[in-house]
């Protein structure tokens, strides 16, 4: 499977991202810059955390109108895979292909620390290797985590089965501990923490390979007639 | 807008008004000599940022030749942006910590900010790709409104510049004294990673080659921030605040990766950060490395503000710019390398054989000035030096241990003393994770970051007790290089180099400037006992607030190499049963000892005394052992003594202990003798362990829940749950702020 790992001016986690899938997955991951107008040769699309343009005028605000989003929105489109983490589910709320906004932290503050996520739907291509309500282990960094929608939004996301993780504490403000949602179809997933932080024993545990494996497996079983 | 006229030369001289730029009567003398004639305004600025302390050292030079700078690992030394030392397979680690005191005193939030923007530029403009940093902290006690308001905004500018060019910022250390309340000290460090072969120097070479001017454009911030560094605070100090510079991490990290790409191309020559004294010091000190010199216009240089002068945009510290040689012909490809990232690079002058800068504005040249003037002969000062009082008086006085009572207690209120609390609210606002190379997170006694594609990791740390510095400056200089030293031994490394921030008085004062110079011998011997050259640093005077001077603090930054990463070991106690072994003894040494600043309420005495050699024997054993797998966790003794450092290593993993200490109780629990260690072992492994630390003592065992101290007569000292501890330790720097845990 090959993956795109897209680097904004300002993305701080492209790196993180692309070994996390190269060296613990041994899959294909590739760097591709803010401008590519070209994304149908990946398999999946990922949006890395970090500050694109600075986190100037509002966290994603101005990413999303980079050029290779239209090629991004096709992707999604298409069906594939998209997760945008950190700043990268700040760009897709931004670009309108997930609901809700990412507010400043209740306390103001930026937060770097490991806190338990709990997996809500694990009936998603990018959580069929976690247990339903798995309580995880997965580091969080951001100053904007703080999920807000309004309740018809809420009320839409729960029918939908569309929250994917929740926080086992509130420490951000989020709105019903949201920490990761996913569009209607299925196919793109936002989320704060960062699961690419925890793929190995040796730095911040190896609960978050589980995510990165559900998405291999998912498009092998549907790519495998082609091979 | 107005227009401020320029005094012509003559008004400078009758005026003096290079008084008001730093220069003094003799110094201006100086560069009429220089010159054959009267310089103009402009030169006159040049001249005066260019001889400041802070450019040019002129006060300490003879302090910092003191320091061994040369050793078989040392690829490169002091005089460039950073000192660089192998690590073996090709590669290098480069690091360097300034200050970025004055700014921080005045505008906290940007002040903290740009001393970390600019730490970093001075390790990617030597090739390398910063992976860490760090810094160490000072602020008066948390007691006041300004003071938590320096020190929250201290925090906030570092967390903003460091998270948002995604660097993790995984070390360092805060301690709180009343010296600091005026003058908060920030110090910043980075170390980056570099292969041999892409190591650069800040040279202008090759007559006819062009000069370009890369990243941000110039404004008129930070003009004589060089200058402001170089003076004392007031109560008037306020009205230098447009002498601090406004920081961009976002255009820092294109300017990063733009560098980090370009340093690949065999089209550069030479490259060096625009830092203090901007455009002036960059230009002047390539050409004079190289035998040069540098012809520049300044109608090129890209500006952000209309009508600047000649003088201003010399003298601008404007951030997150780089000047750069390339070879001639060139030039296309570097502009279309940064305009990939969206930024300037613009050719603004050339490279000549007349070893001097010569600079037009508006078709006429504004300055001429011999470079090697600029760069290089800056007077260099003697200055006298003279015992100060309180030392002869302290020397005089006997040992003693401070009255308490109760020492659960007195264990309670130091752990909640902010100096040894728990800085979980600090590093909380840093991202201390991101690039996925932290192995050993803020918390322990050094940062361990992993060298991507190989099994080797870096251990680093910043440390500094300067009250047994003011007590004692020469014991003092040997302690603080000695406990840098043994934090990254207890964490599986081996010390490889040291910089140093050397941040101290007004060295115009005789009893300053003996701190300085004893400080200075005592670290230098620390260095060479203890094979850890200086290879970078800076120097920070004039550290007063209306008259008085902090403690001196020669903050130390040491990186160390983790030649395996199974060596790597935390001081959180792994598991009951483990066996407690303390290393060293414990002499009624209370000199500057957190207990006696918190019963007696001031310092007083003698610092605690130190052996080198036992020092360097006793951290050649303990790495000997951890790196054959015999210790479960290691940690040193500091502030707060043994049963603080018991304490602190049973937090992490909420484990107990069952400890006998011999001799008084009060020197046994928290007299801060110096060269101890207590570390875990598993019984299995003790005999081999005891036979490998010489001096290591068993005192007891790791248990569950609460931490027991017991006298040799079997007296209960301390018992107290962990969790309770723990919540003390924990809790205390929140609640001094009143903010939400």
């Amino acid at each position: 499977m090959k993956f795109a790992v897209i680097v904004f001016p300002g993305s701080n986690c492209d790196l993180d991202m692309y070994h996390a899938v190269k060296d613990e997955l041994g899959e294909e991951a590739e760097y591709v810059w803010h401008d590519s107008k070209d994304l149908s040769s990946y398999d999946g699309i990922l949006l890395p955390g970090g500050f694109s343009y600075g986190d100037y005028l509002r966290c994603g605000a101005i990413a999303q109108f980079s050029g290779v989003m239209d090629e991004v929105r096709k992707a999604a489109e298409a069906g594939k895979p998209v997760l945008g983490i950190c700043n990268g589910f700040q760009i897709l709320t931004e670009a309108g292909l997930l609901p809700g906004v990412l507010l400043r932290n209740k306390n103001l503050k930026f937060m770097c620390r490991t806190v338990g996520l709990k997996v809500e739907n694990n009936n998603t291509l990018f959580t069929n290797e976690y247990e339903q309500g798995q309580e995880i282990q997965i580091p969080i960094a951001h100053g904007e985590g703080n999920y807000f929608c309004d309740d018809a939004t809420y009320n839409h996301l729960k029918e939908n089965n569309q929250i994917v993780f929740s926080y086992a504490d509130d420490f951000n403000g989020s709105r019903n501990n949201i920490a990761g949602i996913i569009n209607e179809r299925g196919n793109v997933l936002g989320m704060m923490p960062h699961p690419e932080r925890a793929v190995s024993d040796l730095i911040g545990g190896t609960d978050g390979l589980a995510l990165f494996r559900s998405i291999v497996k998912q498009w092998r079983e549907a790519n495998v007639s082609h091979a | 807008m107005s227009v401020m006229l320029e005094p012509n030369a003559a008004q400078i001289k009758e005026q003096k008004v290079y008084q008001q730029m730093g220069l003094s009567d003799a110094e201006f003398a100086m560069v009429e000599e220089i010159l054959g004639r009267l310089p103009n305004y402009t030169e006159t600025g040049l001249f005066s940022v260019m001889w400041s302390e802070h450019c040019s050292y002129k006060n300490s030079k003879p302090v910092l030749a003191k320091f061994p700078t040369k050793g078989e690992r040392v690829l490169q030394g002091p005089g460039e942006g950073a000192g660089i030392v192998d690590i073996g397979d090709g590669q290098a680690v480069v690091f360097k910590m300034e200050s970025h005191n004055h700014p921080s005193a005045i505008e906290p939030y940007q002040g903290a900010a740009t001393g970390v923007g600019g730490i970093i530029r001075d390790v990617f403009s030597m090739g390398a790709r910063p992976i860490a940093l760090l810094n160490s902290l000072r602020f008066g006690e948390l007691t006041t409104p300004r003071v938590k308001y320096l020190f929250e905004e201290v925090v906030a500018g570092i967390a903003g510049y460091g998270n948002c060019i995604g660097i993790p910022t995984v070390g360092g250390e805060v301690q709180f004294d009343d010296s600091y309340d005026g003058n908060p000290l920030v110090n910043a460090m980075c170390v980056g990673l570099i292969n041999h072969e892409d190591i650069q120097k800040g040279i202008a070479k090759g007559t006819g080659n062009p000069v370009m001017y890369v990243g941000a454009k110039t404004g008129r911030d930070g003009i004589h921030g060089a200058t402001f560094a170089s003076e004392e605070l007031t109560d008037g100090s306020d009205k230098n605040r447009p002498a601090v510079q406004v920081g961009d991490p976002f255009m820092e990290k294109l300017l990063l990766e733009a560098c980090l790409e370009l340093i690949k191309s065999d089209a550069l020559i030479g490259i060096q950060d625009m830092g203090a004294a901007g455009l002036t010091s960059s230009s002047a000190e390539m050409a004079s490395k190289a035998g040069s010199g540098i012809e520049m216009d300044l109608d090129h240089i890209p500006q952000r503000e209309t009508g600047m002068t000649a003088y201003e945009m010399m003298l601008s510290e404007s951030q997150e710019r780089m000047l750069i040689v390339v070879k001639a012909g060139r030039e296309p490809e570097i502009v279309e390398l940064f305009e990939k990232y969206g930024l300037d690079a613009v050719t603004v002058g050339t490279v000549t054989d007349d070893s001097t800068l010569r600079l037009k504005h508006k078709g006429e040249i504004v300055a001429e000035v011999p470079v090697d003037a600029l760069a290089e002969d800056a007077p260099v000062y003697h200055k006298p030096s003279a015992v100060p009082a309180y030392f002869t008086e302290f020397q005089q006085l006997d040992n003693a241990e401070p009255k308490i009572t109760d020492y659960n207690e007195t264990l309670t209120a130091l752990l909640k003393q902010p100096t040894i609390a728990s800085k979980e609210w600090v590093y909380d606002q840093y991202d201390h994770q991101v690039r996925t190379s932290t192995v050993v997170s803020p918390g322990s006694d050094a940062a361990v970051v992993r060298v991507r594609g190989t099994n080797k990791g870096l251990a680093m740390t910043t440390d500094c007790n300067s009250r047994y510095i003011y007590l004692d400056p020469e014991t003092g200089g040997k302690i603080a290089v000695a406990e840098a030293a043994r934090n990254v031994v207890v964490s599986g490394a081996k010390p490889l180099a040291i910089t140093d921030c050397l941040n101290f008085g007004n060295p115009e004062k005789p009893e300053i400037f003996w701190q300085l110079e004893k400080a200075a011998d005592g670290m230098s011997e620390a260095c060479t006992i203890l094979d850890s050259p200086v290879i970078g640093g800076n120097v920070s005077l004039y550290n007063e607030t209306n008259g008085t001077a902090i403690y001196p603090t020669p903050t130390i930054g040491m990186v160390g190499l983790v030649e395996d990463l199974s060596h790597v070991t935390t001081q959180d106690a792994k598991k009951a049963g483990d066996l407690v072994y303390l290393i060293g003894e414990s002499f009624t040494e209370f000199g500057g000892s957190e207990l006696q600043k918190m019963v007696e309420g001031r310092i007083f005495g003698k610092a605690p005394v130190i052996d080198l050699a036992v020092e360097a024997k006793r951290q050649q054993e303990i790495l000997s052992a951890i790196q054959q797998g015999l210790v479960a966790s290691a940690h040193d003794v500091a502030e707060g003594g043994v049963a603080v450092a018991l304490a602190e290593k049973t937090f992490g993993n909420g484990l107990g202990m069952d400890v006998t200490l011999s001799g008084s109780a009060t020197t046994a629990l928290f007299s801060e003798s110096q060269s101890r260690f207590v570390v875990t072992v598993s019984p299995e492994k003790a005999a081999q362990f005891e036979e490998m630390v010489s001096d290591a003592k068993k005192i007891g065992q790791v248990t569950g829940d609460n931490l027991v101290i017991n006298g040799e007569d079997g007296t209960a000292w301390i018992n107290g749950s962990v969790a309770a501890l723990r919540s003390a330790w924990k809790g205390a720097i929140p609640c001094l702020l009143k903010s939400e845990a």
